[in-house]
């Protein structure tokens, strides 16, 4: 069994953002990139489904974007991944784009398990998982916290408004892991080392036209200054008064 | 004949949600200012409240039916979603950017060839184009983005549009149609409901309590508060971590991004990552001991004092008021 699980590099959630030159993205200066925290726990997901399924399966990791990505992708091979491929654009593109990027190249592996995360800390569209379930015809369970699989039967929780949808559907399939899912191991020294030796495999994405384009990214309006008014339960009446009174808030 | 939007509408246990209406009425506004013809579809048994939707200005409703379909099928949904859509060639798709509309959504923008633009917390079509606003990085950042496909699917954030019923009330057209063999391939078993509480991402007041709490055991006051106040407790990412509260509860960039009427922060300093998830909030109040942490930045009323005893004094306050 071919276990797909895809990663995105994005800025560190501690990112002061500004914008850019150009008025639609973020200012590249002082930005750390990680692996997106989500996709931490798709990959720890996939090592255990290899694990529980056994010898004759493997997990592959799949990145869109320019060479940095390959940073992440380390980093999942780092923690038991078998192999990983870069699929190569420097362009800016929306989660369709990435999408169909994506599952070209899952299609052509013959993947039946897509792992991601539930959505990028970037633009947090939480739409990825979706798309490439459609694109592929597979089944797709999104923002999950428990997964069983069990032959070609797929049981799964799902986090919605006040609780949990318990989901059952048939492999192949796509999940996407929202945090909770499980804890995702600590590369080993050896992880490590194993990882940076093995090569990762660099192609062209397939090309994918953006529907949707950003007209221009800006920081929302900085909120009036506070006030403190006091240090101590005495300053409670003042508060529940400017709650009723100006907030209007009961 | 002119161009369509389609309001898809989510009820939960045969009621229409609020943020159903949400829909309807910017359904109803982008129709207004793109010339549009707008309706509903809804999906699920019996619904007790669909003759509302008129009230809110769509008076055009296709209510698809069968018991089954009362839990989200996620295949289900989305064949009978895009059936309708295309037999209506409708242009737009409008859902609320809730678990089910989120899930569903970017389905339909693949099986109809259209650009999806998700959580939009405003929409601009006064200009006779549609420009979608929406936050990126968890709300550090706004972007307004164009969708230059021929069909669009968009979703608006819960909350943020208000559901105003509308002048143009006229008694709303129901089509009933049985859906007798619907696609359960994946579909929802079962609803295990979190024991009664209300959830952080539908909540109009928040009581957040941070790693000022000392420990679990200290939640309770966070709890008595919320419930003074009909809030939902909500946690800052180091105490989720720590395991003293649910990851459902966590607000922040890798938690839920959230904006209600009031958030108050109890022993929360205010990492980035935290008020990106809550500064959009309409009030805010933060107590705190450090009146250097950042929280205060950002919150409309602070007391920089000992949280342990100026919650408890507040929330026997807010009973005291909340009585009288």
């Amino acid at each position: 069994m071919k276990i797909a699980v895809c990663v995105s590099h994005v800025p560190d959630t501690a990112t002061k953002v500004k914008v850019g030159e150009d008025g639609k993205t973020i200012h590249p200066d002082g930005v750390t990139y990680i692996i997106n925290p989500y996709d931490e726990f798709a990959v720890e997901e996939a090592l255990k489904i290899k694990e529980q399924i056994g010898n004759d399966s493997s997990v592959k990791v799949y990145s869109v974007g320019s060479d940095s990505s390959k940073d992440s992708i380390r980093k999942a091979l780092a923690m038991g991944a078998d192999e990983g491929v870069l699929l190569k654009d420097e362009n800016n593109r929306d989660s369709i784009g990435i999408a169909i990027a994506l599952t070209d190249e899952i299609k052509k592996d013959g993947c039946e398990i897509v792992f991601c995360g539930k959505q990028s800390v970037d633009y947090d569209n939480s739409i990825i998982g979706q798309l490439i379930a459609e694109i592929l015809d597979f089944s797709c369970i999104s923002v999950v916290v428990d997964l069983k699989i069990d032959g070609t039967k797929v049981i799964a929780e799902r986090e919605i408004e006040g609780g949990r949808e318990v989901v059952e559907a048939e492999l192949p399939i796509v999940i996407s892991a929202q945090k909770g899912l499980n804890e995702p191991r600590y590369a080993s020294l050896k992880g490590i080392m194993a990882a940076k030796k093995k090569t990762i495999e660099e192609k062209p994405a397939a090309s994918g036209n953006n529907l949707t384009e950003v007209v221009k990214m800006y920081l929302p309006p900085p909120k009036k200054p506070g006030r403190i008014i006091g240090t101590d339960s005495s300053a409670v009446p003042e508060l529940v008064k400017l709650l009723r009174e100006e907030a209007k808030v009961f | 004949m002119a161009d369509k939007i389609l309001a898809v509408l989510e009820q939960r246990d045969g009621l229409l949600k609020r943020s159903a209406f949400e829909t309807v009425c910017v359904a109803n506004k982008i129709a207004d200012d793109l010339n549009l013809e707008a309706e509903a579809i809804v999906i699920g048994d019996e619904i007790s409240n669909i003759e509302d939707i008129g009230k809110f200005g769509i008076n055009k409703v296709t209510h698809y039916k069968n018991p089954e379909l009362v839990k989200y099928s996620s295949s289900a949904y989305r064949n009978i979603v895009k059936n309708y859509a295309t037999e209506i060639d409708a242009n737009y798709l409008l859902f609320s950017n809730t678990a089910l509309g989120k899930d569903l959504a970017p389905r339909l923008a693949i099986k109809l060839n259209a650009g999806c633009v998700m959580d939009c917390v405003n929409i601009d079509s006064s200009s006779g184009e549609l420009i979608c606003t929406r936050p990126v990085y968890a709300g550090k950042a706004l972007v307004d983005i164009k969708c230059n496909s021929d069909k669009k699917v968009i979703t608006i954030r819960p909350n943020v549009f208000k559901a105003q019923t509308s002048d143009k009330f006229s008694p709303v057209d129901i089509q009933v149609k049985e859906e007798d063999s619907p696609d359960l391939g994946t579909r929802v078993v079962e609803y295990k409901k979190s024991d009664g509480k209300l959830d952080v991402a539908e909540a109009d007041i928040i009581v957040s309590g941070g790693r000022g709490m000392k420990g679990p055991e200290n939640f309770h006051l966070i709890e008595e508060l919320a419930e003074s106040l009909g809030a939902a407790v909500g946690a800052s990412r180091a105490v989720v971590d720590a395991g003293w509260r649910p990851h459902s509860e966590q607000v922040g960039q890798t938690g839920k991004t959230v904006s209600p009427n009031l958030y108050v922060a109890c022993g929360i300093s205010g990492a980035i990552q935290h008020l990106a998830g809550m500064s959009s909030s309409k009030y805010i109040v933060a107590i705190n001991k450090d009146k250097d942490a950042p929280i205060f930045n950002v919150a409309d009323y602070g007391i920089a004092g000992d949280v342990f005893e100026v919650i408890s004094v507040l929330t026997e306050e807010i009973k005291r008021v909340r009585k009288g």
